[in-house]
């Protein structure tokens, strides 16, 4: 454990006593310098920090459920392989992003006792459910492409573990994604029933995953301080837009109709013109009310209760090895 | 004997390692997602991953061998329970952790040494494969041992639960290591060892383990069997239900 726990508590005094450091923090970050977890850094910016690496840490775990859902059930053995290999990848990206939180001086117990007691937030497109394999397909597709749109730009984020986290987890997810429009493609090759089951995931797909980028920028309150400092690089807005106007033609290619009945091309802006987001749903999902949220959380509470007595076996086999090295 | 009926043993002798490989995988693919932390889900997804490619590689060599034109995915998702050639160790269910422990350690200290001496073995292909597989299952052993250990010798609660584990399971740790006509014609082959001969390295490398763990050795001699012949335990229905069911209700459609 760092000494962090100690500045933690000083740093909110230290900016404000201490402007210079204030400035010299906003220099390095203007600079394009990285903030290193030893390097003074604002309280604000600590705490915005640690909410959105473990966040992410969480939605990595989280999202291994409904994926995980259908390893027992792919539909070959390849498939098989290669849902078991991205389902671990994301179990190694909630590794690395917890600790990278770890270095901002709050320890993995702390931030899995957050998500389990429903006070830390984990991505709400995890609380929808996979009720057919083309969802495991839709999901690689839209929802990891949604997530490398949004994580592209944290590969240059100020703060230096963050960003060099997220290097090797874009690398990942963009082959997920990859993987994931295969699996449609594949089904929008195949039979009717294949074609119908890849339509009806992109119809359930779509939206939420268009939520993903969060509120729009009129509504988005974390935004023009986390663009100041380097957290952030564009807006939620500017990476939806890009989101629907990369993935419209994929569908396209697809031979799928984006469930959107206001979709059109515009000539003049270059951008796709879409329909308007159901936003009482995404607050209604956030706010617990999703098809899945109680099972998530509870699968989440249950691995954590049922593994305890497994936990606390290692940690006493651990004490006692100690004991006999040390009487040896 | 002609090479027809070679074929059909050599088959038969491939299918039921595939198969052990197959319902492992599929067991510790259950897991993922809901272990008792992080670190190891990534060693149980990673676990069931060893396994699928194993069973994939030996799936398309029997495939070959019997030359009737049937894929890796062809023996895994259209054949029935009776079909199926795993012995009844590796069908049971997970359990709680420790069980999933037991049941690994169990078969991965047959399994290392089977794979071990098929790595010699005069069928280059499957020597091949062995070879590759060997070194996974080496690391998963080291790894299912020292929790063997760290569940016995740790908390009363853990020991209570390691030894509950170990006594269930013990009744089908016999099957292994008990010749049946095609591992004795694969031993007369050359293909693959004499079943017998693993067992007295096995009841070393075993017992070592327990007593570090300071778990007894049950007691009971007694030993089910039938894996083999397709005669299996009714959790094995269920898993082949699960596995196969885009399979059986999309028949002839291309994943």
């Amino acid at each position: 454990m760092y000494t962090q726990g100690l500045d933690q508590r000083g740093d909110g005094k230290a900016a404000a006593d201490r402007p210079e450091l204030l400035a010299r923090f906003q220099e390095k970050v203007d600079a394009e310098e990285k903030i290193e977890p030893k390097d003074w850094m604002p309280a604000e910016y600590r705490k915005t920090l640690v909410r959105q690496i473990s966040q992410h840490a969480h939605s990595e775990i989280v999202g291994m459920l409904p994926e995980g859902n259908w390893i027992t059930r792919a539909p070959t053995l390849k498939r098989k392989a290669i849902l078991l290999a991205k389902v671990q990848d994301e179990a190694g990206h909630g590794l690395y992003l917890y600790s990278a939180a770890e270095t901002l001086g709050v320890s993995r117990d702390e931030l899995v006792e957050q998500l389990l007691t429903g006070k830390a937030k984990y991505s709400s497109i995890f609380n929808y459910p996979t009720l057919t394999w083309a969802d495991i397909g839709a999901i690689g597709w839209l929802v990891d492409g949604a997530a490398i749109m949004n994580q592209i730009p944290l590969c240059r984020c100020s703060y230096g573990p963050y960003a060099r986290a997220m290097v090797r987890i874009c690398k990942e997810e963009s082959f997920h994604q990859r993987q994931g429009y295969e699996i449609m493609l594949m089904l929008s090759r195949g039979t009717d029933a294949q074609k119908d089951m890849a339509q009806d995931a992109l119809n359930r797909w779509w939206w939420p995953s268009l939520m993903m980028f969060g509120p729009g920028d009129a509504d988005s309150k974390h935004t023009a301080q986390s663009m100041a400092w380097k957290i952030k690089r564009f807006t939620n807005d500017e990476l939806r837009q890009k989101f629907v106007d990369v993935t419209v033609p994929q569908a396209e290619f697809l031979g799928l109709k984006v469930p959107d009945p206001d979709l059109r091309w515009n000539e003049e802006t270059g951008h796709y013109e879409f329909g308007e987001i159901d936003w009482e749903e995404f607050y209604q999902v956030l706010k617990g009310n999703g098809p899945c949220n109680r099972e998530r959380l509870e699968a989440r509470q249950k691995a954590h209760d049922e593994g305890a007595w497994v936990r606390e076996a290692a940690a006493a086999y651990a004490d006692k090895q100690a004991r006999r090295r040390a009487a040896a | 004997m002609t090479e027809a009926t070679n074929n059909e043993q050599l088959f038969e002798y491939v299918v039921r390692i595939a198969d052990n490989a197959l319902v492992t995988g599929q067991r510790l693919g259950e897991w993922v997602g809901h272990g008792p932390e992080l670190e190891e889900d990534l060693a149980l997804a990673n676990f069931a991953l060893d396994y699928i490619g194993q069973a994939r590689a030996l799936y398309t060599y029997a495939g070959e061998i019997e030359g009737a034109g049937r894929s890796e995915d062809d023996l895994a998702f259209l054949r029935d329970s009776h079909e199926f050639r795993n012995v009844l160790l590796v069908e049971q269910p997970n359990g709680d952790f420790a069980q999933t422990i037991a049941r690994q350690f169990l078969f991965e200290a047959y399994y290392l040494r089977l794979l071990d001496a098929l790595a010699s073995s005069n069928d280059e292909r499957l020597a091949a494969i062995a070879a590759r597989a060997v070194k996974e299952i080496r690391y998963h052993l080291r790894h299912t041992r020292q929790w063997v250990i760290r569940l016995g010798d740790g908390t009363g609660e853990s020991q209570r639960r390691m030894q509950d584990a170990i006594d269930r399971l013990w009744q089908y740790t016999g099957e292994m290591c008990t010749a049946d006509d095609i591992d004795s014609w694969a031993a007369e082959s050359g293909i693959g060892p004499v079943p017998e001969s693993l067992r007295d390295d096995w009841n070393a490398f075993v017992d070592d383990a327990l007593s570090e763990a300071t778990l007894a050795r049950p007691g009971n001699e007694w030993m089910a069997s039938g894996g083999k012949e397709g005669r299996h335990t009714e959790h094995h229905g269920y898993l082949l239900a699960e596995m196969q069911f885009l399979q059986r209700a999309y028949p002839n459609s291309t994943w």
